[in-house]
């Protein structure tokens, strides 16, 4: 079996599923269950059937080069948070409704918690990380702090990734347009109204 | 999450093939939808072949109107100035549905896919015979709030959620799909489905068949200056319609010479309302001729116990969405 390179169908083959119908047959065949009992102790299964699973994923991250081999099940969020350490973007919902995990994708704010890691390959990543220049902050992580933009600060992170691609995307032309455009970032807290003074702020220092 | 074989494809047909060799196998596009799904258990997929290689992002004139490919994403759509200029109820729609980040990653014929928001559905604790067939309805005599007014069965009365279906089926626009069998034309009036017996099936794609564009016809654009895609929903933004009502007018001083009307969060499909429409044609655009059209698009209206406010809901919006189109 192939370890983690496609075949001509561009198939990453052999599952878990597939391995663990297999050791049940060796199981049930077994004259001596000694060794199979030793493999299951030692989580040969696991192991074996993470090395046939993963599949590499190379994209850049804050400018950094990355290759990760994953489970496919793993998403962009949980690559960032539990595979790069980089835990600046949240996990609220992880369902696409809170908008903690925003990041950019090729310069496009997504949901991270949505996108499988697997399908960012060859993408470039920009985090909460990577927004500051070494000490010198972001304008918008400034305007937030200056504005008081948040108060328990989970959702912040997002906010401020939206914010920055707002700008970008020229969404700002009213404070209906900022609130209408911000509506994928939701805060618990209800900082809105002073989210939305950091975001003028910021559009207006550039005009 | 469920463990699946995860494929890329990069040519329609390679894609097509590697569907059809998995019984439980998915086309992935935005995932925006099918991830949640599979989070929830709702959706337990063998095998996800990623098509998000395949070159189904264009948006370009035709002899014959406008080729949005599939893959384009609804953010893409909604700000493309052939769409602003031609098709701007599409751009309306578009907009009212989802935030910015999911419709930067949804694309036009995954938002064509999405599933029912019913929580029914969602839930894999309670009976849904669009989820497990033959399992019973949990909606019809549960909490049926958001559910349909037109075209249900006793198996589902579970709403399409998409906004962009609305316009889509409002500006007649055809659905252009590759399958085992090879290419065809779908009405997108004729895309999505009703319950029937058969809630399960959304749509009236045949296995292995994918979605490659969406053709908006030339003379759609006649009703690009009157326009408006009134979202009524629980909260000012992102969240899904209770109803939704598209209005294209096309006007001469202030008769209305042609009209296009469809609603949202009502139906199993995109509800086109094609005598409401033939009632307009010709009619002096006013409150009381809105209010007549409405009344006809209401004919046939079934409310359930918690949607009763839909059937007063629903003729508002058509009556809203006209005057503002009109004005």
């Amino acid at each position: 079996m192939p370890d983690n390179s496609p075949d001509e169908e561009g198939l990453f083959r052999g599952t878990r599923r597939d391995f663990l119908k297999q050791s049940s047959v060796l199981s049930a065949i077994a004259l001596t269950p000694a060794p199979i009992v030793k493999a299951a102790e030692d989580k040969w299964d696991e192991k074996i059937a993470d090395a046939l699973e993963k599949v590499t994923v190379n994209l850049e991250v804050n400018g950094v080069a990355h290759s990760v081999k994953v489970d496919p099940r793993v998403t962009l969020l949980d690559l960032l948070r539990e595979h790069l350490d980089l835990t600046g973007s949240k996990k609220g919902c992880d369902r696409g409704q809170c908008g903690a995990c925003t990041v950019h994708v090729n310069g496009v704010r997504i949901n991270s918690c949505l996108s499988l890691a697997v399908t960012n390959e060859g993408k470039k990543i920009t985090t909460i990380e990577g927004l500051a220049d070494g000490d010198h902050l972001h304008p918008m992580q400034e305007a937030f702090i200056k504005h008081d933009g948040f108060q328990c600060g989970y959702c912040t992170s997002g906010q401020i990734m939206s914010a920055v691609a707002l700008v970008k995307e020229g969404r700002t032309q009213s404070r209906e347009q900022i609130s209408e455009f911000m509506s994928g970032n939701i805060c618990r807290c209800g900082a809105y109204s002073n989210i939305v003074k950091a975001i003028q702020e910021v559009k207006n220092s550039q005009v | 999450m469920n463990p699946f074989q995860y494929t890329r494809s990069f040519a329609a047909a390679g894609a097509i093939q590697s569907v059809l060799k998995e019984p439980h196998a998915h086309f992935l596009a935005g995932g925006t939808n099918l991830i949640d799904l599979m989070k929830m258990g709702v959706v337990l997929p063998e095998r996800l072949v990623d098509i998000n290689g395949l070159p189904l992002k264009s948006i370009e004139k035709t002899p014959t109107g406008l080729r949005i490919g599939a893959l384009a994403t609804n953010s893409a759509v909604a700000d493309h100035p052939l769409v602003l200029e031609g098709y701007p109820l599409l751009s309306l729609a578009i907009n009212a549905g989802a935030s910015p980040q999911l419709r930067n990653m949804a694309t036009v014929g995954g938002n064509m896919m999405q599933r029912t928001r019913c929580n029914y559905f969602f839930d894999t604790a309670m009976p849904c015979n669009k989820r497990t067939p033959g399992s019973g309805c949990g909606a019809l005599t549960g909490y049926n709030r958001m559910h349909a007014l037109f075209g249900a069965s006793d198996q589902c009365i579970a709403v399409n959620p998409s906004d962009m279906n609305v316009a889509m089926v409002a500006l007649d626009a055809v659905v252009y799909v590759k399958g085992p069998k090879g290419e065809r034309k779908i009405k997108f009036a004729d895309f999505h489905r009703l319950p029937g017996d058969h809630p399960e099936k959304d749509n009236t794609l045949e296995r292995g068949e994918l979605i490659m564009a969406v053709d908006l016809p030339a003379k759609a654009q006649a009703f690009n200056k009157h326009v408006h895609y009134l979202k009524v929903r629980d909260r000012s933004s992102f969240a899904f319609a209770l109803v939704s009502a598209a209005a294209a007018l096309n006007m001469d001083g202030t008769t209305i010479t042609d009209a296009r009307l469809a609603m949202g969060g009502v139906a199993h499909k995109p509800w086109r309302l094609q005598e409401a429409e033939a009632f307009l044609k010709g009619k002096t655009a006013d409150e009381d001729t809105f209010k007549q059209a409405a009344a006809i698009a209401m004919q046939g209206a079934k409310a359930y116990k918690y949607n009763q406010f839909k059937l007063t809901l629903a003729p508002n919006a058509i009556v809203q969405a006209l005057k503002t189109a009109s004005a």
